[in-house]
């Protein structure tokens, strides 16, 4: 290209640039929505986008006066990106909430400039422990690795589980859940022959399973990003492993609802703790279920769905309370210290620490009405964040 | 640039513009700071596979360094820009002089290989060391201090474009004075043909290690302004893609030709980030349609409509 | 350790089959193909929808993914590819990498991102073991299965490269392809059958890997770099030269991640770079073979 042409290619982009501009509305109340919408957890990005969606549609769209926009932005689970749309949504946009963040990375990129513009940011995905500190404005409405690990930890050995191998995605969420998991089960009188972690990006699990095959353990306890349970699950039954006695456990990510159907009657009888299952036999979880299959045809709601759900709840009743006046400040303390009755079960946001308390539910895999489902057999009610409440 | 040396009068009206772009289009100075950097990236590439006809696939090993280098600095020493900036440089002219070695044998394809396998190395080192690179989760907390003391990085980047483009300008002109000196020249001949530079005596080796050394420098140089701009570095700086991509740019802008990158840099960002306003989800398609097309009908004739229908 | 070597074995004979076509394609076009993964997912996928929507039996399916894949190659071969040979490396990666782009947005278009989660016909799913201890051999009989179907396919390449006259052509054509213009060999023929069988073996590949990799939209890019790894190490005059490459990645794998997980990536890629510098023209070369 030569300077003629450089030259012609920055003016038409400058036009295009220029008759691209939005105008800027007053009395709209804009949430800024970051999903990953393409690459590994798309999945995570299209669940979120369909709930928000969705109770965007069953309770309108106009609160306290205000008109509200959804816009929604693929970061691609790259923390950079999330950055910079962040702060372009922020400073460009003028969004009055940033919220979305399908990983733990994502959510401490966005940390400092939720705290320096005075925005608060709704976490409806990521899953470490650390993150609600990162910044004073962060309220988190998905659920915490410990708060599920430790309930894992607190079953298995009831169950004739004493010698556990440990198999986690190297990265936040996974570390949470191993250092919670391996602390509670030592707790309870168990063992962790040893803690294995496979890398996040292009997993190869045949290796660490063959590994987990030769140390003999009563049980696997694992945990892999929503998306990758499926590799695992297969894996996990063509090495044998379930003939050799070894029994899989894990936080739900394993046996997410988004992918549980297809993993065919070898995943039958893993039992998992989660916040969540499809099966939750609520009324409210009921109409959820049906509304989000209609209005999304083939795609069943998990966890990061209701996440996305309450998340927008939670916006929406901090608007109402607030009646549209003051700014970021006034919003986040309306957000602090909701109850409320979600999918899911009960919940409420913890108003010291911002972070979700909701009930642990214990479920074993089983078909129903021709479908696999997580069903829920035990609960353990109001779990605040362990990795908080030491 | 036909006359060696001199500044023609649309370069000067170009940087002026682009020193004036922070200001006069103040809602943009973000992807404008991010358009320079990827520019810096770019034309240091430009040195080695436009000036040097070395195919690399793994340059983002120095981005990622130069990256790294600079925010663990600012969090760990000093929070200063410029000094952060210095080091960045240096590892990653270090990191460049060591890797140089092993692009001195081999083909196309095995100088392709080799690059990428250093890039990928470098990205598995930095995901084993996550004590210090934070791993998966990337390098949090990193504060940056004021510019020059007086300049802070506030939420709108103006201050943060202000410092890519200036740095860009001044690492431009190291190059072009590089490209164009007797130095600049050999590097050229190595490009064109191997064995005659060799026959009329020019060290390819020295040579080829000397430009790999700068380019490095170079990346290294606009990974730091990366992570000093944002405040963040991840494992994704040294991915493939981030090679993959800086290449891609400066074939849009054209290989040995500096503003090759800067042009490319432009082009590639705006409409990356016009496309993936319009479909969040589908836009590397149109991106890999737009390549295709590029060069299906020529580079040369896109840009200019009417050339199309020829055969 | 040695179902180890078993599993090493099997996913270097996988990868041995996807990589061959990008092999052959380059020493007789010298045209860089990035875009040979997603002839590989072209495959995968039209395995998966047509076991899971048509319900057709595994073994049938493998065969359509092979045509189908050679189909595409030979249309794109036909319309695009044979424009670009002439042109520089640049612009050959240029394209393919835009083509790949294409190819994996298309395909979470139409399909969906999530990972196709494929299931194998019963008699597939079996594992045999023998022996105790830490000379357990356990085998899959999904791995045995690949192992078999990959060695069969190896012998019947290196049969039509040897023994027959299109091989011939085709050894002359990647040589020399000016003098074998002028012996009277057709050499576009040439050029888009190879094209088209060594797409057709990128998506049987594709089939077969399915399982064992992995599929979903991005498996041309997550995949790309051990093919040409294993073009890249084993040279592409011979198939013979990534087919130990592909053996020796493959095992070298699946040993390092299990043996010193910490550095099981490092492994393969050290090995890469060393051997590339010490032989830079690959492991593998025939003496007067075009490089």
């Amino acid at each position: 290209m030569n300077k003629r042409n450089f030259f012609q290619a920055v003016a038409l982009t400058a036009v295009a640039l220029a008759a691209g501009q939005a105008l800027a509305q007053d009395n709209t109340f804009k949430i800024g929505l970051i999903l990953p919408m393409t690459g590994q957890q798309a999945t995570t990005g299209r669940q979120i986008e369909a709930a928000a969606k969705l109770y965007m549609a069953q309770n309108g769209d106009t609160v306290a006066g205000k008109k509200i926009q959804l816009i929604v932005k693929d970061d691609t689970s790259v923390p950079d990106v999330t950055k910079r749309l962040a702060q372009e949504l922020v400073v460009n946009d003028k969004v009055n909430v940033l919220a979305g963040f399908g990983i733990t990375p994502s959510a401490m990129a966005t940390a400092s400039i939720a705290t320096q513009s005075k925005t608060p940011q709704v976490v409806m995905a990521a899953a470490t422990s650390s993150i609600t500190e990162a910044s004073p404005y962060i309220v988190r409405t998905s659920f915490t690795l410990p708060q599920a690990s430790v309930a894992l930890a607190d079953w298995a050995p009831k169950n004739g589980i004493k010698k556990v191998v440990t198999l986690v995605s190297d990265y936040g969420p996974g570390i949470d859940a191993e250092k919670f998991f391996n602390a509670r089960l030592t707790f309870n009188g168990g063992q962790v022959v040893e803690s294995l972690r496979v890398p996040l990006r292009n997993p190869d699990f045949a290796p660490f399973l063959q590994k987990v095959r030769d140390l003999k353990p009563d049980a696997l306890f694992v945990f892999v990003p929503s998306g990758a349970g499926a590799a695992v699950m297969k894996q996990f039954l063509e090495r044998g492993m379930d003939k050799a006695g070894i029994k899989l456990i894990g936080t739900g990510d394993v046996t997410d609802d988004d992918q549980l159907n297809d993993m065919g009657d070898g995943a039958i009888g893993v039992v998992t703790s989660h916040h969540y299952s499809t099966a939750h036999p609520s009324a409210a979880n009921k109409k959820f279920v049906e509304a989000f299959g209609k209005a999304n045809p083939g795609l069943r709601p998990n966890f990061m769905a209701v996440g996305g759900y309450d998340g927008m709840r939670v916006i929406y009743e901090a608007l109402r309370a607030t009646k549209g006046q003051g700014g970021g400040d006034a919003l986040l303390a309306a957000m602090k210290g909701q109850i409320f009755e979600s999918p899911r079960g009960p919940m409420f946001i913890d108003a010291q620490t911002r972070d979700v308390v909701q009930n642990i539910y214990l479920r074993k895999v089983e078909r129903k009405d021709g479908q696999l489902y997580n069903v829920e057999f035990d609960v353990i009610k109001d779990v605040k964040d362990p990795g908080k409440s030491r | 640039m036909n006359v060696a040396g001199r500044w023609r009068w649309w370069e000067l009206l170009l940087w002026a513009l682009a020193f004036a772009a922070p200001f006069g289009l103040a809602g943009h100075a973000l992807i404008i700071n991010e358009i320079a950097i990827v520019a810096l990236f770019a034309l240091s590439l430009d040195l080695i596979l436009g000036y040097t006809g070395i195919v690399s696939l793994g340059h983002a090993a120095f981005f990622g360094m130069g990256a790294y280098s600079a925010a663990l600095f600012a969090k760990l020493v000093m929070p200063d820009p410029l000094v952060g900036l210095a080091v960045g440089i240096a590892a990653a002219t270090a990191l460049g002089a060591v890797c140089s070695v092993t692009i001195l044998r081999g083909t196309d394809l095995t100088r392709l290989m080799v690059t990428l396998g250093v890039g990928l190395i470098l990205m598995e080192l930095a995901n084993k060391l996550d004590w210090l690179t934070g791993g998966a989760d990337g390098l949090q907390g990193v504060v940056m201090g004021p510019l020059l003391g007086r300049f802070a990085f506030d939420l709108s980047g103006q201050v943060a474009a202000v410092y890519s483009v200036t740095v860009l300008l001044v690492l431009f002109v190291l190059a072009r004075r590089l490209v164009q000196s007797p130095f600049g020249a050999t590097l050229k001949a190595i490009r064109d043909n191997r064995l005659r530079a060799m026959a009329i005596g020019i060290p390819v080796g020295q040579r080829l290690v000397v430009v790999y050394t700068v380019a490095a420098g170079a990346a290294g140089a606009a990974g730091a302004l990366l992570a000093q701009t944002t405040g963040f570095a991840s494992l994704d700086l040294f991915e493939f893609h981030r090679s993959a991509d800086v290449m891609l740019v400066l074939v849009i802008g054209g290989v040995g030709w500096l503003y090759g990158g800067i042009a490319g840099a432009v082009v590639f960002k705006l409409m990356q980030d016009a496309l993936s306003s319009i479909t969040p989800q589908y836009w590397t398609f149109w991106i890999g349609l737009f390549l295709v097309v590029l060069v299906s009908v020529g580079r040369e004739r896109l840009v200019r409509p009417w050339t199309w229908w020829r055969p | 350790m040695l179902t180890l070597l078993f599993d090493g074995i099997a996913y270097g004979m996988l990868l041995f089959i996807l990589a061959v076509g990008l092999a052959v394609t380059m020493g007789l076009m010298n045209f860089i193909n990035l875009a040979h993964g997603a002839f590989a997912m072209v495959g995968g996928y039209i395995t998966i929808l047509l076991m899971q929507r048509q319900g057709v039996p595994f073994l049938v399916c493998l065969p359509l993914a092979f045509a189908g894949a050679a189909a595409l190659g030979a249309v794109l071969e036909r319309t695009l590819y044979r424009r670009l040979y002439h042109k520089p490396h640049l612009d050959q990666v240029l394209f393919s990498i835009g083509l790949t782009f294409m190819a994996v947005a298309s395909v979470d278009y139409f399909v969906g991102s999530t990972q196709q989660i494929l299931q194998l016909p019963l008699w597939l799913k079996g594992r045999t073991e023998w022996g105790e201890g830490a000379w357990m051999l356990g085998m899959g009989h999904y791995r045995l299965f690949i192992i078999a179907v990959c060695a069969a396919l190896t012998v019947a390449l290196q049969y039509v490269l040897a023994r027959t006259r299109f091989g011939s052509r085709l050894r002359a054509s990647v040589d020399d392809q000016r003098v074998a213009a002028g012996l009277g060999i057709n050499v576009n023929v040439v050029f888009l059958s190879t094209f088209a069988v060594g797409s057709g073996l990128a998506g049987l590949g594709g089939a077969l890997g399915a399982d064992v990799l992995g599929m979903d939209p991005t498996f041309p890019l997550k995949f790309m770099i051990y093919f040409l790894i294993v073009v890249a190490v084993g040279g592409t005059s011979s198939i013979t030269g990534p087919l130990l490459a592909a053996l020796m990645l493959g095992i070298a794998d699946v040993a390092g991640k299990y043996y010193i997980p910490k550095l099981g990536a490092f492994i393969v890629y050290s090995l890469m770079i060393a051997i590339l510098v010490w032989r830079p023209q690959g492991l593998f070369v025939r003496q007067g073979g075009k490089a």
